[in-house]
């Protein structure tokens, strides 16, 4: 259930604007944000506050890389694969992260706390190879760096 | 050492921080701005646009002067100003160095882009990667509003304007004009052909200028200094104006640097970038993005403004330079990119959606040995039907790989030849 506050919240933040669908993203974060991810009980709140339809806000939730319409980790770490990164050995950063945590890529943890993602550039080029954990950029990293990286995260959620 | 050459942009960039507004008004900031709403004379600034032949700085190269003047005089109100800092074009970053150096820069050059065309709300369309960006600017924002330079009647003039930050949900085709408008109105981001353009019917069907960060960032200066000014900055008598270069890849110093158009691709990676990485050989590069064809070695002095790189069929793009060694297998960095494109694409036109998994398909083969000689014809002829695709971002995807075949054609066929990668044996 949507806390009626964030609701009225929302709905204010709405009602200042022209356009409701305008908001669209916005609202999906804020749903998203609460939920963990955006799922279709949320899909069906966020389309009521705006107005529109499901399927219509669905167009724009399944075409986005940061709204997850599936039930994602604690931790959401972005690794860029585009042309930088990949150079500066990207790869072997993917490989060792999907040891180190036993997933595979677009995979989750069994403890829910991380999610292994691609992502295309990120536009930190001059820190590559570098990866986003819940949109915060990590960068330039080592495997030494990243388990030190996943080591602390693990920590903090104890 | 060559310079140092005038800073404009990032003359006072800090390591750490913003300039606040304090320190970019004593350096002058916001001037321009104060003069041109006293004078109240929005066509002078058109006119100073137009004269110092500044190109936008997000990849297309279109002359800023030229959009701001489609605004019609009897064009319909609201109008739109919106900034383009959706910078996702692979190895570009210089908008993120910029944005954490200069927001009052970006904000004086949208109110005055908004005050030539009469336009009373902007919009900073921003990439949720760049988050951090996004905070500094709606705090600057309302920084600027208390100080009375955003708002209601600006410096006591009658022109008001406001600035809203909008989040995108992160996908790369929203960087292109009209799928960026379809986003900011809660539609899903496929492009649309035009006509109408957007400074004609755009933000829900009004007229809205749409530039990049860099372009408005410069009318400040130009404003400021004149449009003589800004055109001697360049190197080449054709350029004009500085451009913020960002270079990654085999180099010794990746980074962000303003300097003048026209400067030489060599002097760049030398004085600027500490060299090769390694004292390794310089083979080519990518001299403005993803969507830009292969430099090679004989392209290592090349001057680096919009007029060389057309003469030599490719273009400046965003001005992301990716630099390759000789260890680089240039089949291998295509497959790359293409991969990046066959994700990217929006998937609403035929040529795009089934083109980049064809090529992608045959650039793999190639790589691993499976390739055939009669790849490079079937290669160029997909190349050419991705051209018809709906919007720009085929036609860019297809540039390194169009230019693969042209400038490393014996590195392909050593590929095909060899039965695999002459780089992993």
């Amino acid at each position: 259930m949507l806390p009626e506050s964030l609701k009225n919240e929302l709905q204010q933040k709405i009602d200042r604007v022209a356009h409701p669908r305008e908001m669209a993203i916005d609202v999906i974060n804020a749903l998203q944000d609460h939920y963990g991810y955006f799922s279709d009980e949320a899909l069906e709140q966020a389309a009521d506050l705006l107005g529109m339809t499901p399927l219509e806000l669905d167009e724009l939730a399944t075409f986005y890389t940061f709204i997850y319409r599936e039930p994602v980790g604690k931790y959401v770490i972005h690794v860029c694969d585009s042309l930088i990164c990949w150079m500066e050995n990207g790869e072997d950063l993917v490989a060792h992260l999907c040891n180190r945590l036993d997933i595979r890529m677009g995979e989750t943890t069994a403890d829910g706390l991380f999610t292994l993602l691609p992502v295309c550039c990120i536009g930190y080029c001059d820190r590559a190879p570098a990866i986003l954990v819940n949109r915060m950029v990590h960068g330039p990293l080592t495997t030494d760096a990243l388990d030190n990286l996943i080591d602390k995260l693990r920590e903090a959620s104890t | 050492m060559s310079g140092p050459y005038p800073q404009m942009l990032l003359k006072h960039r800090k390591p750490d921080r913003i300039t606040t507004l304090a320190e970019y008004r004593q350096a002058g900031g916001y001037e321009a701005l104060h003069r041109v709403l006293t004078s109240e004379d929005a066509a002078a600034v058109k006119a100073q646009l137009a004269d110092a032949v500044l190109l936008g700085r997000g990849g297309a190269g279109f002359p800023a002067g030229i959009k701001v003047q489609t605004v019609a005089e009897d064009a319909p109100f609201p109008r739109y100003v919106v900034c383009n800092a959706d910078e996702m074009e692979p190895g570009t970053f210089k908008d993120r160095v910029f944005l954490h150096a200069e927001p009052h820069m970006l904000i004086e050059g949208m109110v005055l882009a908004a005050f030539s065309i009469r336009a009373a709300h902007g919009i900073i369309f921003i990439r949720p990667e760049y988050e951090s960006a996004a905070r500094i600017l709606e705090r600057e924002i309302g920084i600027a509003h208390r100080e009375g330079l955003l708002g209601d009647g600006i410096f006591g003039s009658e022109f008001s304007f406001d600035i809203d930050v909008h989040r995108s949900g992160g996908r790369y085709i929203c960087g292109e004009v009209t799928a960026q408008i379809n986003a900011l109105q809660g539609i899903r981001p496929n492009p649309k052909q035009p006509p109408p353009y957007a400074t004609d019917k755009g933000l829900w069907g009004q007229p809205t200028l749409v530039n990049n960060v860099e372009t408005l960032a410069c009318i400040p200066h130009i404003v400021n200094k004149g449009a003589q000014w800004f055109k001697d900055l360049a190197l080449s008598p054709e350029a004009a104006g500085t451009k913020l270069f960002c270079i990654s890849g085999k180099v010794n110093k990746p980074g962000c640097h303003e300097l003048p158009l026209g400067i030489k691709l060599s002097e760049i990676i030398e004085d600027f970038c500490g060299g090769m990485k390694d004292g390794a050989t310089f083979k080519g590069c990518l001299p403005g993005g993803a969507s830009t064809g292969f430099l090679t070695a004989d392209h290592y002095h090349i001057a680096m403004d919009f007029e060389a790189l057309k003469k030599v069929g490719n273009r400046l793009g965003t001005g992301a330079i990716m630099v390759f060694d000789h260890h680089t297998c240039m089949v291998d960095v295509t497959i790359n990119l293409t991969e990046f494109f066959a994700r990217e694409s929006c998937g609403w036109c035929t040529p795009c959606r089934e083109g980049f998994p064809y090529l992608l398909d045959l650039l793999r083969r190639i790589e691993k040995g499976q390739g055939e000689a009669d790849f490079l014809s079937m290669i160029k002829t997909m190349c050419r039907h991705l051209w018809k695709s709906y919007c720009a971002f085929a036609p860019g995807g297809v540039a390194s790989i169009e230019s693969l075949i042209v400038n490393f054609e014996d590195e392909v066929m050593a590929h095909i030849e060899g039965k695999g990668c002459p780089f992993k044996k």
